[in-house]
């Protein structure tokens, strides 16, 4: 194991007041750490010096959470591929390297301290249609609906979209199309989210507007910067499946209330 | 102080179909006067507060995350075990009951047990109707997977991350209510403490981890989905943030705490790699489908490349111990095998705290692009923490501190006994004895929350005069104050030392003392350790920043400041059991083969210790398990 001498740019930031990047020098972090693991020590170093320490979101460490969140080098969750912050190890840089580490930055993600965002947006959006609407104890033998492995693989695809916003901070317009596109796409491909298909994906999108995303257009920065590698070609589908329900709504066939939306 | 357990009466099989007959009723009318307080949005908290809601009743949700989906259920890897059958190979509900009472050692309580073997197969249903996308077969059935401790295939999977896809099913439903109006939903929200008036918990009090702002919540029932208590190991499989606070506070106010030694080390970890190391990842139990386990029969070797050891001087220790369940041998038995393997010298990598899990067969067999989908995401993971190709020279593992077992006491309402409040999923004690199984989790948590809770908090809310106790109550002006005080104290300190320093401490010394294998001597000194290290805690540590405002160290500060108490429970009851069963391993007490040795006669209860105002010395109340169904046995898998 070798060590590595490096130099941090971080950004560093109270609520609604103005930000600006800190200079911090991080000596002798050793390359089998996470990137998470060279903040902690960096902060262990700030306390001890009596300095305020980074704030930064968090949990699991293993990838899976999705409440990890820097924007490394200018590149959500930093150089490697399909890879989630907590989940970079320092080897993947060099002794003398200076890393800028930023929140992931959106008009919809506001900071709340350093590099902690809040993404409720996103909760927000799957409120409003991204589920089945089944009762417990309603159902059916599990075996009584066959679905055939490519639809439930595919699914399971879009599925595994973990939320972690770096779709929206890879964007240069903040969309948040990727997201919203598996999540709609999960359930819309597959039979049990046939009935609701419509009301989901106006009331998703519409909701998405509203929190103030931008506009997707098809730079698919998206696709490169998620942990998951989630496909753009849910983008394709989510569009497909907005025309035609904008549609049957023009027309009156999906019922006003049923979006969740405005 | 007697337990009641109210395990209704009647045969085994239809203990749980009676209950419901028995159990009370609340009209839809009077459902929407009772408020009800979830703590947690696990498996456990967000199928509780869904169906709770979908019933009627109001609910306000709490977790400490940014939002309800980054629950720690989400990094759940292998599976969900029910008995569907659906292989053919003589599952039953009866099969996975007695697989789970064997499996937790005969320490569990079997009316608890054969009621989430029944219910495993209403769970399936209901994700695959939420359009959870388990794993399918060319003929678009589900396909199943087996898991230690069970010689069928009842194991129900997405992808490496099952946990992920149930919790957002789960998590789906609960914005489904929330959407509705049905959920009030508190992210970035801790529990601080709980409420009793007279005796029953009537409310929280909780801090806004944003603007630090210290709230009151009153309810007719408070549920406690949060988890387990294995971070105070430090070291463990856990999330960060995991910890034992909303339990250890509960217990502080009078709830029991059963079995806090039954604790779960997960035999395929990735190994430690140095002091800086923040946590431990688990590599899935599914792996042990088709990865052989072994070191090198000789010391001499371990230095070397495996590629260099033949066949014949490996060491297949698993296979050579246990060849009925092989590689498959239950969680706590893995694991033991694994430090034996490394306290005889044997083990391989940084340390020598490492065994090799070596899929070199099973590529040879199915390919390397059948084991990448099976696997894939996993030798990913590997590979990204390690530096290192699974696909081309074996994985190192060493156990890691996981699950745990314990929790606090509940009835078979899953109430405590302090009346109105209730405990899901890991938090409590009931089901898994002193081990759990693999894919035996998901299946709690989701059965507590789908379908066990929302039949039996009629019986406890039907004597409740709903709203009656309102946040103007003097004990919750008691509690926020007791809360504000200890942010000030922590702030006030300025000590030289980090929190995360003493969790360190506190770790390296409970997972050296009460880890894998324990003796009284250690546990002893661990007990006189743990008070001399907590009063340093309280002189020295060092908090900065205020209460005012986001402080992840005033958080965490909160949090060790109860393991620094809990560890010691745990300790006093790991030495306070005078025999070896499941994850609770005694030296002093094994057979000459190594295999742990129970104490049926003297020691067949569940612990359930209750608070005095000393930690030192708790009271020791008894529940004694009584075995109507299963014949007590050892415990054999060879």
């Amino acid at each position: 194991m070798s060590q590595l001498n490096l130099h941090l740019k971080v950004w560093r930031q109270n609520g609604s007041q103005p930000g600006h990047f800190q200079d911090i020098d991080a000596p002798d972090i050793p390359d089998h750490a996470s990137f998470l693991e060279m903040m902690d020590i960096v902060n262990e170093r700030l306390i001890s010096k009596g300095e305020d320490p980074v704030a930064f979101d968090h949990d699991c460490r293993e990838g899976i959470c999705g409440m990890c969140s820097m924007q490394i080098n200018g590149v959500p969750h930093g150089p490697e591929k399909a890879t989630t912050t907590c989940q970079l190890h320092m080897r993947k840089f060099r002794t003398g390297d200076t890393i800028w580490v930023e929140p992931f930055r959106a008009r919809a993600f506001p900071v709340l301290k350093d590099l902690m965002i809040d993404r409720s947006a996103f909760d927000r959006i799957q409120q409003a249609g991204g589920f089945v609407t089944v009762r417990t104890g309603a159902p059916q033998d599990a075996n009584a609906l066959p679905i055939g492995k490519e639809v439930a693989d595919s699914a399971m695809d879009a599925a595994e979209c973990i939320g972690c916003g770096a779709c929206v901070a890879a964007c240069k317009n903040a969309s948040a199309m990727l997201f919203v596109s598996a999540k709609a796409g999960q359930l819309n491909s597959l039979p049990q989210g046939q009935p609701e298909k419509d009301r989901r994906t106006l009331g998703m999108v519409r909701q998405m507007d509203k929190e103030g995303f931008g506009n997707c257009t098809n730079q698919y920065e998206c696709e490169a910067a998620c942990p998951k590698e989630i496909s753009v070609r849910w983008i394709t589908k989510l569009n497909r499946d907005y025309a035609v329900a904008a549609v049957k709504d023009a027309f009156g066939n999906t019922r006003k209330e049923a979006g969740g939306g405005d | 102080m007697s337990l009641n357990s109210n395990i209704p009466s009647g045969p085994m099989a239809t203990k749980w179909s009676k209950h419901k007959q028995d159990s009370k009723l609340i009209n839809p009318k009077n459902k929407r006067k009772f408020t009800v307080l979830v703590v947690g949005s696990g498996l456990a908290g967000s199928s509780a507060a869904a169906t709770l809601s979908e019933l009627g009743y109001k609910v306000k949700c709490f977790c400490f995350q940014d939002s309800a989906r980054r629950a720690h259920s989400i990094a759940a890897q292998g599976g969900i075990n029910a008995a569907k059958n659906y292989q053919n190979d003589g599952d039953s509900v009866h099969r996975l009951f007695y697989d789970t009472v064997k499996g937790g050692d005969f320490r569990a309580r079997e009316a608890n047990v054969h009621r989430l073997a029944e219910v495993s197969v209403n769970i399936i249903d209901q994700c695959v109707a939420q359009g959870v996308p388990f794993a399918r077969e060319y003929g678009g059935m589900l396909a199943n997977r087996s898991f230690g401790g069970a010689q069928v295939s009842r194991t129900f999977y997405a992808r490496g991350q099952t946990g992920q896809q149930l919790l957002l099913g789960a998590y789906s439903a609960l914005n489904k209510e929330i959407a509705g109006g049905g959920v009030q939903m508190f992210p970035r929200t801790e529990m601080l403490d709980l409420v009793t008036v007279d005796g029953h918990a009537k409310g929280i009090v909780t801090r806004d981890l944003v603007t630090g702002k210290i709230e009151s919540h009153a309810g007719d029932a408070v549920l406690l989905c949060t988890g387990g208590y294995g971070n105070v190991f430090y070291l463990s499989t856990n999330a960060m943030g995991c910890n034992v606070t909303a339990t250890w506070r509960a217990h502080r106010k009078g709830a029991f705490f059963a079995n806090p030694c039954y604790t779960q080390i997960h035999p395929t970890c990735i190994p430690v790699s140095g002091d800086y190391q923040s946590k431990l990842t688990l590599m899935s139990e599914s792996l042990r489908n088709d990865g052989r386990v072994w070191v090198p029969k000789n010391a001499a070797d371990c230095g070397k490349n495996p590629d260099q050891i033949p066949e014949d001087a490996r060491d297949y220790y698993l296979e050579r111990k246990y060849p009925s369940f092989g590689n498959l041998a239950p969680r706590d038995i893995s694991s033991r095998a694994a430090k034996e393997a490394c306290d005889d010298g044997r083990g391989v990598g940084p340390g020598g705290r490492g065994v090799y899990l070596d899929f070199a067969e099973a590529i040879g067999q199915f390919g390397a692009k059948t084991i990448a989908e099976r696997y894939g995401n996993l030798f990913d993971m590997y590979e990204r923490i390690t530096g290192e190709s699974a696909y081309k020279r074996p994985m190192r593992i060493y156990p890691a501190v996981h699950y745990t077992m314990g929790g606090l006491w509940v009835d078979y309402n899953l109430m405590s006994n302090l009346p109105g409040l209730h405990v899901l999923g890991e938090a409590n004690f009931s089901d898994h004895g002193a081990n759990r199984l693999g894919a035996s989790a998901l299946m709690q948590g989701l059965a507590d929350g789908y379908f066990v809770i929302p039949t039996t908090i009629a019986n406890y809310l039907v004597n409740q005069k709903p709203g009656s106790i309102t946040t103007e109550h003097p004990e919750f002006k008691k509690a926020v104050e007791n809360c504000t005080a200890q942010t000030k104290r922590f702030l006030n300190i300025k000590g030289k030392r980090s929190v995360d320093s003493f969790h360190r401490e506190l770790g390296l010394l409970v997972w050296d003392k009460c880890g894998m294998a324990r003796t009284k001597e250690g546990l002893t000194e661990a007990l006189n350790r743990i008070p001399a290290l907590r009063e340093e805690f309280w002189q020295n540590v060092n908090v900065p920043g205020s209460g005012d405002f986001t402080n992840p160290e005033l958080e965490k500060a909160g949090r060790v400041a109860d393991f620094m108490e809990f560890a010691e429970l745990l300790c006093l009851d790991a030495r306070h059991r005078e025999e070896s069963c499941g994850g609770h391993f005694r030296s002093e007490y094994q057979y000459p083969d190594g295999e742990a040795k129970r104490d049926d006669e003297n020691f067949s209860y569940a612990a359930a210790w209750e608070y005095t105002g000393n930690f030192s010395q708790p009271t020791l109340n008894k529940e004694p398990l009584t075995f109507e169904e299963v014949h007590l046995a050892v415990r054999s898998y060879k």
